[in-house]
């Protein structure tokens, strides 16, 4: 006998409601792989993100059961406990349909952030040496994992409560530029950072840390930010 | 102000009012142990420069504390922009340092 899931997901835009589906259980069968057997059998009009479903793009985030989650690598077992299915759009971004939000301001504020590599060198130049084992790269290293899901951004009380705060993901970033000593924008970026909607908004509640599905941890990100962007100022750097 | 200025008055504020907290406390206790009565206490305090310093700059610490802290919260809480809320942060900051110097005044003078 076969046995199914009860699945609700959200229709609509901003305002939509929950509709309900009986998927057939599978084993192994993942979040993404539901979402995947409604829009392909039961209802063809469904919109969803995805593209790589194997965690490497951060295109199908997706809010399962109240929880931000990558879907393509959430086993359903692991978040029904065997009751019912619910699957939204992640949180703090405008919906456009379905399951899809509006990822613009989220991206934007990447920007924002000057997260972005300023080349010191040219072409001509020879590849600087980095040592992998100085405090420095370590601090980098710990921090590029990030795939740009959004589910640190979706996850957190801050951007929830203030619209200018440039979320964990942003932040994350300038870190790892920050330790980066090719890089030739660490005082521009840290001013950018300083800014009403920095890294000073962080309240650490650390739900960053607790749902990225790289393991990352934003929140000790932000916190060297802090760190750095108060040091820069008593020497001078900053005004 | 711009924000890590915001960030370090009030950071500084903190660590300064949390060895200030405690010794305030401790002295209730100790005042109250021996059933010290308020001339009592006045006759300690006035004149005293230490204790003017010691509850001068707990209300500096506090009021600037305050300030920014209810700034933010009333930005993140509200609907309030946020000049709107450093205003309202900032009006109650300075109620809070006149009425808190006054009562410095009172009973070191």
């Amino acid at each position: 006998m076969t046995t199914t899931h009860k699945v609700s997901i959200w229709r609509g835009g901003a305002e939509g409601a929950y509709a309900h589906y009986d998927v057939p259980a599978r084993e192994s069968q993942t979040v993404l792989d539901v979402v995947t057997y409604v829009q392909r059998y039961l209802d063809p009009t469904l919109t969803y993100r995805f593209a790589c479903r194997v965690g490497m793009c951060g295109s199908c985030a997706m809010t399962v059961n109240g929880v931000p989650r990558w879907t393509c690598r959430t086993h359903v077992s692991k978040v029904t406990g065997g009751g019912e299915l619910q699957i939204g759009p992640l949180a703090n971004m405008p919906v456009i349909k379905d399951l899809a939000c509006d990822m613009t301001e989220f991206l934007e504020k990447w920007q924002k952030a000057q997260s972005r590599f300023v080349p010191t060198k040219t072409r001509k130049d020879p590849m600087e040496p980095i040592k992998p084992d100085t405090p420095q790269r370590v601090a980098a290293n710990a921090g590029i994992e990030c795939i740009n899901c959004g589910v640190c951004y979706a996850a957190c009380d801050t951007v929830r409560w203030n619209q200018d705060y440039l979320g964990p993901a942003a932040l994350n970033r300038a870190w790892t530029l920050a330790n980066d000593v090719r890089d030739g924008g660490q005082i521009p970026r840290l001013k950018a950072i300083s800014d009403h909607g920095g890294c000073h908004a962080c309240h650490s509640h650390q739900s960053c840390e607790a749902h990225c599905p790289n393991q990352l941890n934003p929140a000790a990100s932000i916190a060297g930010l802090k760190r750095l962007s108060v040091s820069a100022y008593l020497k001078g750097d900053l005004k | 102000m711009s924000a890590l200025r915001l960030y370090m008055v009030q950071r500084i504020s903190a660590a300064i009012m949390a060895p200030l907290v405690f010794l305030h406390l401790g002295l209730i206790l100790y005042a109250v142990q021996g059933g010290l009565s308020a001339g009592e206490i006045l006759s300690r305090t006035q004149g005293s420069i230490f204790w003017a310093f010691i509850y001068g700059l707990f209300v500096l610490s506090a009021a600037a504390h305050v300030s920014i802290g209810l700034a933010n919260i009333l930005q993140e809480w509200t609907p309030l922009k946020r000049p709107a809320a450093a205003g309202l942060g900032h009006t109650f900051g300075l109620v809070l340092l006149i009425l808190g110097l006054r009562a410095v005044y009172a009973v070191v003078f």
